[in-house]
């Protein structure tokens, strides 16, 4: 009889549990589902490869044990036009220190953005997610957007909107490697 | 375990109403009551009986149908206080912010106070999947502690009933100085009105339908199963759900789907013709207007090369190309494509003229420009030609001098334009808006004049899957089957018994349509001496009705 | 004549076989004496034979509407209403040829009757589908979830039987009270059927230009004279009436003034009644009633119950989603109609377990199966016409 109810017990508490368990489990899911799409800090960044505007293939994973400066930009957009010449600026500064800036463009044509490479006299690759599959991927939203991501291929930092000078000079010493 | 013995010699479980075997009352309370309470047979639901530990306390708790039918008419309320307003995925608003904006404008108070109670997002809100779950839990739980004492007592139970179980049934009858055998004569009118009969000396139990009362217990497990897999959608990669905007002729990644890419060959709207289509239409027609027929997105599917990384997808190689249709998505993997929107007419290229500003004299040929991909030179023979230096394509007006777009969308497409010509050594530079021209640098001799645009429409896709469907519909079959199998039969049962000395007991119980259960004892008692039997919860019963009769 | 002709005639015969139905049901049931007399035999026969000859007669324009459109004739609110008019119908003969109680004509064929009558308000003429509707599952999903709808609706006609047999009328209570009410909004039903009527032969319809909850301009007919004019209303028309009072952009002023005129209407009508029997409308019918084995129409109650519901699930709510995945590529969306179809199925769902656990028989189970059937009202009327979704036919 003892041994009976002990069953019972260990039965019930083991039916309760698992549908506590699977229930809360799926709420929390459901609940934070629109946050969990976005990357966020500390997940490692997803590789992509796309091809810049003299040909060559950039992808993202070829560039572990140096930081990437990862800026979504559009040619109409204004913050993005602000901030630029300090992100080529500080490219230049930074490239042979181990941090590689990369510019995606989301689909506008290879005339806008060459005539913009030229008018702001960008030096860094820039690439053109025609396929919009990279903006999917790091779920980009408003632009400008960037992501730092450190030697070992780890989002450290999103900015979402403009930055300063100072902004960029900080956030590229962030991922320098050691 | 606490037991109860029964004066017939069973042993029953702690809790019974009514004896397994014999059927007698067990407690005061079964004795005191006129007619017998035949829920579960009178049995002891297990989770009565053990209220020792708070994980019983918790289980009695959900076991309750009580306690089940609160929460239902919790979900029931709320569904319904979520129907006031739309919820926040039927309002135009791409996010929270605009939203709140969106019922403050529109709603007044009265929506702001909804939206911020979280009322207009309610489907989606922890409180209301966990009624849900507990609703789950509830149902679990309330059918495995009824289902196995049911099962064991209807397996139990004996021929022969003690005479106040016979005496406690809705439906009783009696008869005195019966001489003949009515058991062998009743079996075979019952057997012909396919009852399963079985006979004990002086004792008979026909039941018909057995299986019936399992029917409640059959529909909640498919509901189970229903929520279950309506549950494995939180698990990654069985469910997406995306949109896409697709404009003709362009190929973009399919959101979700990686490795895959969907080009939108063209779009498709039409309208019913008032002359063309079937003339029993044209009134409807005629009142309404314009009705539309048909929206379709004629889709070519690709697979790129570069499958195992996202971006430059590499060589695209076509896998099949269709529609989607409303009603008819456009099917690939586990993957539908929805043809759910659409925008008419964004532009897609413009074609110009040089001309005199003055005479309007055309010089050279047309030339087109191509919004999505402008090329930077235009040879116009004769020894013109015209360079696109830059392109806004949704021109807002200058700020420090500079042209301004605020989209890449060719909602309002201006170009600042270099013209070449043989007499002029140097270039003319003109801003080319829609409607006007803007001479930078100076007057000019030249102007650039629009001849005619091209147009695009735009699909609004969505991509679906959802790996949960076979679940759901194993779920749904299973629920159907339970309840048509407990709501369309019945579980009859009919007991007899004669004794030595010529006294006739008939007994008859179902667990819904009592008619059809008076049917059957009526035709089991006509023709002999025993009364029919009486119906001992309807007042009414002794009046004579003409309606409601036996008429099959 | 035309396919749609002869629909319109035969759509119009069985309406008037509805009504002469109703008659003969009233004298099956008249006799105050509780003898089976073979006079109230003879005016059943005739009241279920001329029903079967309507039923069939709505049969005819249901089938040749369908031909001439060439899809379900389902597809918009006149369509789907009469149909649901004919299967109460459909559904009363089944559970009469069952248990043979006259005085369920009596009740349900008035209820057809409203309720076809209510469909003709809406425009009837034949309208091709929208590309929304181009689906079999429009045939499967509406037909079913009518059917099952319909039979539920006889659960609720043996309700109000039972209830106006067995409420005291001598006595104030709070059901004397609610019977009443009830039938007050059967009147305003009727109300709502009279005016449109009424207005359409006697109202030059107008326009006014308003500005709606977006701020944008449009136009809008009142085919009412209009007592509430939409948000900031000003009169199109040459000569037409200023609203009594303009309301806010959030409630439509044309569905409004609809709405209190039929009030207006019914509650005159109702009046009207009152003054002419002078009695209670429930104590009216209460004699019909008297003749009736409230046990039986217990049962008969809940049988409709058990025969409704699962025909109601598969069609309300699994043919639903199977549509809704083929239409919309997710099985459920929150939409307020599918949201109440499952309140529906809730609200049923609670009233069988009330009624095997909790013992809640006769009068409890038929006030529930009243509610049920005002949900299933509210469901087709209020949500279709107030609360707009991806459902709104109109």
């Amino acid at each position: 009889m003892a041994q009976s109810k002990k069953t019972r017990f260990y039965i019930r508490t083991a039916i309760l549990t698992v549908l506590v368990v699977a229930i809360i489990g799926t709420i929390y899911v459901n609940v934070t589902k629109e946050k969990n799409a976005v990357l966020a800090v500390g997940d490692q960044a997803p590789d992509f490869q796309l091809v810049d505007m003299e040909g060559n293939v950039q992808r993202l994973s070829d560039y572990e044990g140096q930081g990437v400066f990862l800026n979504f930009w559009g040619t109409w957009c204004k913050p993005c036009a602000k901030e630029m010449p300090y992100i080529d600026k500080h490219y230049q500064l930074n490239k042979d220190q181990g941090v590689q800036t990369i510019a995606v463009n989301i689909a506008e044509s290879d005339f806008k953005v060459n005539s913009y490479t030229k008018q702001y006299g960008m030096t860094f690759p820039v690439v053109i997610d025609r396929k919009k599959n990279v903006m999917d991927l790091y779920n980009i939203g408003p632009l400008p957007t960037t992501f730092l991501v450190n030697p070992d291929g780890e989002i450290v930092r999103i900015i979402q909107g403009e930055m300063t000078e100072q902004d960029v000079a900080n956030f590229m010493e962030e991922i320098k490697p050691l | 375990m606490k037991t109860l013995e029964c004066k017939c010699g069973h042993i029953n479980p702690e809790g019974t109403q009514l004896c397994e075997s014999c059927g007698r009352p067990l407690t005061e309370e079964a004795r005191n009551k006129p007619l017998a309470d035949m829920r579960y047979e009178g049995s002891a639901r297990r989770s009565q009986t053990y209220n020792k530990t708070i994980i019983d306390k918790v289980w009695n708790f959900f076991s309750s149908v009580k306690v089940g039918m609160w929460i239902i008419v919790a979900i029931l309320v709320a569904a319904a206080i979520g129907t006031i307003l739309p919820q926040v995925f039927y309002v135009p608003a791409n996010n929270a912010t605009e939203a709140a904006a969106y019922y403050e404008r529109v709603y007044g108070t009265f929506g702001k106070i909804y939206n911020d109670l979280g009322l207009s997002n309610l489907y989606s809100s922890w409180w209301f999947q966990g009624l849900i779950g507990l609703l789950g839990i509830s149902l679990i739980i309330a059918s495995l502690d009824r289902v196995i004492p049911l099962y064991k007592s209807l397996k139990k139970q004996k021929v022969r009933r003690h005479l106040s179980f016979l005496q406690r049934q809705r439906l009783f009858t009696k008869a005195e100085g019966v001489q003949e055998d009515v058991l062998t004569d009743a079996e075979k009118k019952l057997k012909e009105l396919k009852y399963t009969v079985r006979r004990e000396n002086g004792a008979l139990l026909a039941e018909k339908g057995r299986f019936s009362r399992w029917g409640p217990y059959v529909n909640h497990l498919g509901l189970i199963i229903f929520l279950g897999g309506v549950m494995f959608r939180a698990i990654p990669g069985w469910y997406v759900d995306e949109t896409m905007w697709l404009r003709e002729g362009e190929t973009l990644a399919v959101p979700g789907a990686p490795g895959y890419y969907l080009e939108n060959n063209s779009f498709e709207f039409d309208v019913y013709d008032p002359t063309d289509s079937n003339e029993v239409f044209s009134d409807a027609i005629e009142r309404v207007g314009t009705i539309a027929s048909n929206y379709q997105t004629n889709l070519t599917l690709y697979r790129g090369e570069n499958e195992e990384i996202t971006g430059d997808p590499g060589e695209l190689t076509e896998i099949t190309e269709g529609p989607t249709i409303v009603n008819k998505p456009f099917k690939f993997e586990s993957y539908n494509i929805y043809q759910m929107d659409f925008r008419l007419d964004e532009l897609r290229s413009m074609t110009f003229q040089l001309q005199d500003k003055e005479t309007e004299e055309a010089f050279g040929e047309q030339f087109t420009i191509d919004l999505v991909n402008p090329e930077s030179d235009y040879d116009l023979g004769d020894g013109y030609r015209v360079e696109l230096v830059n392109y806004y394509a949704d021109f807002t007006g200058f700020e420090d001098g500079e042209p301004q777009s605020k989209s890449p969308i060719p909602n309002n497409p201006a170009f600042l334009i270099r013209m070449f010509t043989p007499d002029n050594p140097q270039p003319e530079t003109s801003f080319v808006l829609i409607r006007e021209t803007i001479e930078p640098f100076g007057e000019n001799e030249y102007k650039i004049a629009f001849q005619s645009a091209e147009t695009r429409d735009i699909s609004g896709l969505t991509v679906r899957k959802d790996l949960t469907l076979p679940i759901l519909m194993v779920g749904g079959i299973i629920f159907m089957i339970g309840v048509v199998q407990g709501s369309y039969w019945n579980h009859r049962r009919i007991w007899l018994q004669q004794t030595e000395d010529g006294v006739v007991y008939v007994a008859g119980h179902t667990n819904k349509n009592w008619n059809s259960v008076k049917k059957d004892l009526h035709i089991v008692t006509k023709d002999t001496q025993i009364p029919r039997p009486v119906d001992q919860q309807d007042p009414e019963a002794d009046m004579d009705f003409d309606e409601g009769d036996e008429k099959s | 004549m035309s396919l749609v002709e002869i629909s319109s005639a035969a759509l119009y015969l069985a309406f008037v076989a509805y009504l002469l139905g109703t008659i003969f049901f009233g004298g099956a049931v008249k006799s105050a004496s509780k003898e089976k007399s073979a006079y109230n035999k003879r005016w059943g026969f005739y009241g279920i034979t001329i029903t079967v000859i309507g039923f069939i007669a709505n049969l005819v324009y249901f089938i040749t509407r369908w031909i001439a459109a060439g899809h379900a004739p389902v597809s918009n609110l006149f369509e789907f209403t009469a149909a649901f008019g004919m299967m109460i119908v459909g559904a009363f003969i089944l559970i009469y040829s069952m248990y043979r109680i006259a005085a369920l004509g009596l009740f349900a064929l008035p209820v057809a009757v409203i309720i076809i009558g209510y469909a003709s308000m809406f425009p009837t003429d034949v309208s091709p589908l929208i590309p929304a509707l181009q689906s079999h599952w429009l045939t499967i999903h509406v037909i079913t979830a009518a059917l099952g709808e319909a039979i539920l609706a006889i659960s609720a006609v043996a309700g109000l039987i039972w209830l106006l047999k067995n409420i005291d009328m001598t006595k104030k209570s709070k059901q004397r009270f609610w019977i009443e009410a009830v039938m007050y909004v059967l009147v305003v039903t009727i109300g709502f059927i009279v005016s449109t009527t009424v207005f359409s032969l006697t109202y030059e319809p107008v326009q006014y230009s308003y500005v709606n909850a977006e701020g944008n301009e449009s136009v809008i007919e009142y085919k009412k004279p209009a007592l509430f004019g939409m948000n900031e209303s000003q009169a199109i028309t040459e000569g037409a009436m200023e609203p009594l009072v303009n309301v806010p952009a959030l409630v439509n002023g044309n569905k409004l003034t609809t709405v209190v005129w039929s009030v207006i209407f019914g509650t005159i009508l109702y009046g009207l009644m009152r003054l002419v029997f002078r009695r209670r409308l429930a104590e009216v019918v209460q004699p019909f009633t008297k003749r009736t084995n409230s046990q039986l129409l217990d049962e008969i109650g809940y049988r409709s119950i058990l025969i409704g519901f699962p025909i109601f699930s598969l069609g309300a709510l699994i043919f639903a989603m199977i549509w809704a995945h083929e239409a919309w590529g997710r099985f459920w969306g929150w939409d307020p109609k599918e949201v109440w179809a499952l309140i529906t199925f809730l609200f049923y769902a609670v009233y069988l377990h009330l009624r095997l656990t909790k013992g809640w028989q006769g009068e409890k189970s038929a006030w529930l199966a009243l509610i049920g059937f005002i949900i299933i009202m509210f469901n087709l009327i209020v949500v279709n016409l107030i609360i707009a979704g991806l459902h709104s036919y109109a």
